[in-house]
C-alpha cells in the first residue's frame, strides 16, 4: 500500500510515510477501542468509570512509538490508549481490564486505565495525579545501578496534573539526577471542568522546563507528524544523555472527562477553532492527500480495527470474572506475615 | 545474616568495643546489607558525606561509593523513586530525616508501595526508616510516632524495635522482605540505649517478646515505652507485684497469640503507646483482647497514650505529655485495684 520512503513519502517534519501510517493505525485502533468501550459503558456492561483519550491520540501514539518495549519504561496516564498500544499493550488486555476478566493484568483487583505490566516496562498508574513520574525515575535509577545504558523512561500527564507537588518534586529529581526521562504534558485545556486559566498562570507550561533544568518543547498536539518528529527527537536526546525532556502538546479533549461527563462546560466557540481539530481526522486527510492510502484502503483499515476490537470484546466477555471464594486476599508477598498465617507458637 | 558476619563497628571489632548503641546497630545493619546485597542502596536527605541528621549512615557513602545518595527535599518523589527501583529489582532503604516528614510521602507509601503487590503481583521490597518519637525540646513536628497510621493500611509491614539487638536484626530481616516495610526507630533510644555487644539472640518479625515474666498484670508496649514500662515494673516489684511486660516488636503484624497467652496468666491488661490516643496500636490491642480474651480478664483492660494535643516543645510540658514510668506505674496500680 505504501511505497518505500521516497522524497514524496516524507513530510516536512522528516517523518516517513511508513512511520506516519503506523501512527495513524495506532490512533485509529485507539479510537475504535474507546468508541466500543464507551458504547459498552452506556449499555451498562462496564463496572466503574470509563476515561477516553479522544482528540489526544496523535500525541499519545507518537510517544508510545518513540519508545522500545523491552528496553524502555512508559508510565501512561488517563488518555493514553493509543500510546499504550504503540508501546505493546493489547486491545485484549484493555478489554479484559474494563470487563473485569481474571485473565487481564489486574485480575479484577483494579480496573480501566489503572492497569499496567511493570515487568514489561509499563507501571500501573495509581489515580493520584503526578505520582507516577517519580516511579519512572526510580526504574531509571535502578537501570543505572545495574549498569544498563541507553534506557529511556517516559511519563504522561495532563496540564492539571502539573499543578501537583508530586509532579514538581519528580521533575526536579529527574533533573538533579540527569535522568533519561521524557515527560509528555497534554495540555487539553480542561482538567475535568477546570479551564487552564484556573490551573496555571504562565503563558505556556513549557516555560517551566527551564526552571526544572529540563529541555522543553511545545508543539501542536493534533499534528501527528509533528508529534512523531518531536518525540523521536526527545527520546533520542534522552537516550544520548541529554537529561530530562519535557514535551508540551496543545490540543483539546474531544469528550468528557469520563464517559459519564458531557463536557458541556467546553464552550462551542472553542470546539470550533481550527487549532482544536480532531487529530484523527487530520491524520486521515494527510494519508489521503499524500496518496499513502486510497479511500478504499482506509475503509479496509477501519473495518480491520473494528473487527479486531469486536473479537477482543467477545473473548473478554466469555472469560471468567473474579471469584471471591478463590481470591487470595493476600496483600503481602511475605505471606507468612499475614496475621492469619503467623507462627507464634 | 549469620552472627559471624556482625563484623566491624566504626572500624573496630565488637570485642574491642565497650558497647554498641541502638543507632550504631542501625548503621551496622545497613553496612552489612550494603556489603552483602548489591541491590541495596540508601536514599535520603544529607545521608551521603554528612552521614545523616543523626549519623545513622556515617561513613557508608565512603565505603559504598554511588550507593548512598543525597536526595532533594522531596519526600513524595523519594518514595516514588524507591517504588520504581524496588519494582525493578532493587532494595532501596529510604531515610526520612524525621518520621514527621513522611506525611509528605504518605501518598506514595500507602497508595503506591502498599498496593503494588496486590494490584500487579509484582513485589515492592523497600524499607522506609522513620526516626520517630519524642525527645526533649523537639516540638510538634520533630517528635511524632506514625506507626498507627501506617499499620492501618494493608500491604505494609510496620516494625517498632525497642532493643539494640532488634534494631539490628529486624532491620536486616526487613531488608530481605519482598514487601514495603515501615521501620520506626526511636530517636530517644538512639544514644541512650546501649548493649555490650550485638546480641546474637534474635526473634523473627511477627513475634512479640516477653521481656519480663509476671503474674499480676500484663503491660503490652513497644519502642521507647518498653523501657518506661520495665522501669515501672521494677518499681512495682518492690511492693511484691509481678508485672509481665510484652514487647510487640512489630505492630503489623501484631502477635495477638502472645498477648492472649500473657493475659491468660495475669488476667489484667494495660496497653501503652507513645502515640496519640485516638485509635492506634493500643486501641487495637485492647479491642483484640476484649474480643478474643474477654473471659480471661479479671478487670477492664486499660490504655495509656500521650495526651490528645500536638507534642509540646518545652521539656516541662513534654515530660508530662507522654507516658512515663511514673504514669505507667500509677495506671498499673489502678488496674491492680480493680
Ligand atoms: C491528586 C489528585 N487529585 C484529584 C484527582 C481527581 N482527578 C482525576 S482526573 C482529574 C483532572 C485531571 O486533569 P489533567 O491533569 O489536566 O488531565 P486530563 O484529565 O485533562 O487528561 C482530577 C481532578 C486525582 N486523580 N488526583
Amino acid at each position: 500500500m505504501i511505497q518505500s520512503a521516497s522524497i514524496e513519502g516524507l513530510l516536512p517534519t522528516g517523518v516517513t510515510a511508513e512511520r506516519f501510517a503506523e501512527g495513524f493505525r495506532w490512533m485509529l485502533l485507539s479510537r475504535t477501542v474507546e468508541d466500543k468501550i464507551a458504547a459498552l459503558y452506556h449499555a451498562g456492561k462496564i463496572v466503574g468509570g470509563v476515561y477516553l483519550g479522544r482528540g489526544q491520540e496523535a500525541f499519545s501514539a507518537a510517544l508510545g512509538m518513540a519508545l522500545q518495549q523491552g528496553r524502555d519504561v512508559f508510565a501512561p496516564l488517563i488518555r493514553d490508549q493509543a500510546g499504550r498500544m504503540a508501546f505493546g499493550d493489547t486491545v485484549l488486555s484493555t478489554l479484559r481490564t474494563y470487563l473485569g476478566s481474571v485473565l487481564g493484568p489486574m485480575r479484577g483487583r483494579d480496573g480501566n486505565i489503572h492497569r499496567g505490566e511493570p515487568r514489561k516496562g509499563m507501571p500501573a498508574m495509581i489515580s493520584h495525579l503526578g505520582a507516577m513520574v517519580s516511579v519512572v525515575c526510580g526504574v531509571l535509577m535502578s537501570r543505572r545501578f545495574k549498569g544498563e545504558t541507553g534506557v529511556v523512561g517516559a511519563a504522561s500527564i495532563g496540564e492539571g496534573g502539573t499543578s501537583t507537588g508530586a509532579w514538581h518534586e519528580a521533575m526536579n529529581m529527574a533533573a538533579v539526577e540527569r535522568l533519561p526521562l521524557v515527560v509528555a504534558v497534554a495540555n487539553n485545556q480542561f482538567a475535568y471542568s477546570t479551564p487552564s486559566t484556573r490551573q496555571f498562570a504562565c503563558d505556556d507550561l513549557v516555560e517551566r522546563a527551564r526552571g526544572y533544568g529540563a529541555q522543553g518543547i511545545s508543539i501542536d498536539g493534533t499534528d501527528l507528524a509533528q508529534c512523531i518528529a518531536t518525540f523521536d527527537a526527545a527520546v533520542s536526546r534522552a537516550r544520548a544523555g541529554g537529561g530530562p525532556q519535557m514535551v508540551v502538546g496543545r490540543l483539546l479533549r474531544l469528550c468528557g472527562h469520563g464517559a459519564h461527563d458531557d463536557a458541556s462546560y467546553v464552550p462551542v466557540e472553542l470546539r470550533e477553532l481550527a487549532e482544536n481539530r480532531d487529530c484523527l481526522k487530520a491524520a486521515r486527510a494527510t494519508m489521503l492527500t499524500n496518496g499513502w492510502a486510497s479511500p478504499h484502503e482506509l475503509e479496509l483499515m477501519e473495518a480491520e480495527a473494528y473487527e479486531q476490537v469486536q473479537q477482543a470484546v467477545a473473548q473478554a466477555q466469555r472469560e471468567p470474572r473474579p471469584d471471591p471464594a478463590r481470591e487470595t486476599w493476600m496483600p503481602l508477598a511475605s505471606e507468612w506475615l499475614m496475621e492469619g498465617n503467623l507462627q507464634t507458637a | 545474616m549469620d552472627a559471624a558476619g556482625v563484623g566491624m563497628v566504626d572500624g573496630r571489632k565488637p570485642a574491642d568495643r565497650v558497647s554498641i548503641t541502638y543507632l550504631e546497630a542501625i548503621r551496622e545493619a545497613q553496612n552489612k546489607a550494603l556489603r552483602e546485597d548489591p541491590a541495596v542502596f540508601l536514599y535520603g536527605q544529607d545521608i551521603a558525606t554528612f552521614g545523616g541528621a543523626f549519623k545513622a549512615t556515617k561513613n557508608l557513602a565512603k565505603e559504598f561509593p554511588g550507593r548512598v545518595l543525597d536526595s532533594p527535599i522531596s519526600e513524595d518523589a523519594m518514595l516514588g523513586m524507591a517504588v520504581g527501583a524496588a519494582i525493578d529489582g532493587m532494595r532501596p532503604i529510604v531515610e526520612m530525616q524525621f518520621a514527621d516528614f513522611s506525611s509528605i510521602a504518605f501518598n506514595q507509601i500507602i497508595n503506591q508501595a502498599a498496593t503494588h503487590y496486590w494490584r500487579t503481583g509484582v513485589p515492592c521490597p523497600l524499607v522506609v526508616r522513620l526516626p520517630s518519637g519524642g525527645t526533649s525540646g523537639s516540638g510538634p513536628f520533630h517528635s511524632q510516632n506514625m506507626e498507627s497510621l501506617y499499620a492501618h493500611y494493608p500491604g505494609l509491614v510496620v516494625l517498632t524495635p525497642a532493643t539494640v539487638g532488634d534494631a539490628y536484626w529486624m532491620l536486616l530481616e526487613a531488608i530481605t522482605l519482598n514487601d514495603p516495610v515501615i521501620f520506626c526507630e526511636h530517636k530517644f533510644l538512639y544514644y541512650h540505649l546501649k548493649a555490650d555487644s550485638l546480641p546474637e539472640e534474635r526473634l523473627p518479625i511477627g513475634k512479640a517478646r516477653i521481656m519480663r515474666g509476671g503474674r499480676h498484670a500484663t503491660v503490652v508496649t513497644y519502642s521507647a515505652m518498653l523501657h518506661e514500662a520495665l522501669a515501672a515494673a521494677n518499681e512495682l516489684a518492690r511492693d511484691g507485684f509481678e508485672i509481665e511486660v510484652v514487647d510487640l516488636r512489630s505492630v503489623k503484624p501484631l502477635d495477638t497469640d502472645t498477648i492472649l497467652a500473657s493475659v491468660a496468666r495475669t488476667g489484667r491488661l494495660l496497653a501503652v503507646g507513645e502515640s496519640f490516643p485516638w485509635g492506634g496500636v493500643t486501641a487495637e490491642v485492647v479491642s483484640r483482647i476484649a474480643m478474643e480474651g474477654f473471659h480471661l480478664l479479671d478487670a477492664p483492660p486499660r490504655r495509656l497514650n500521650c495526651k490528645d494535643t500536638p507534642i509540646p516543645y518545652h521539656p516541662n510540658l513534654w515530660a508530662v505529655h507522654r507516658p512515663t514510668a511514673a504514669t505507667i506505674e500509677s495506671s498499673i496500680r489502678d488496674l491492680l485495684k480493680q
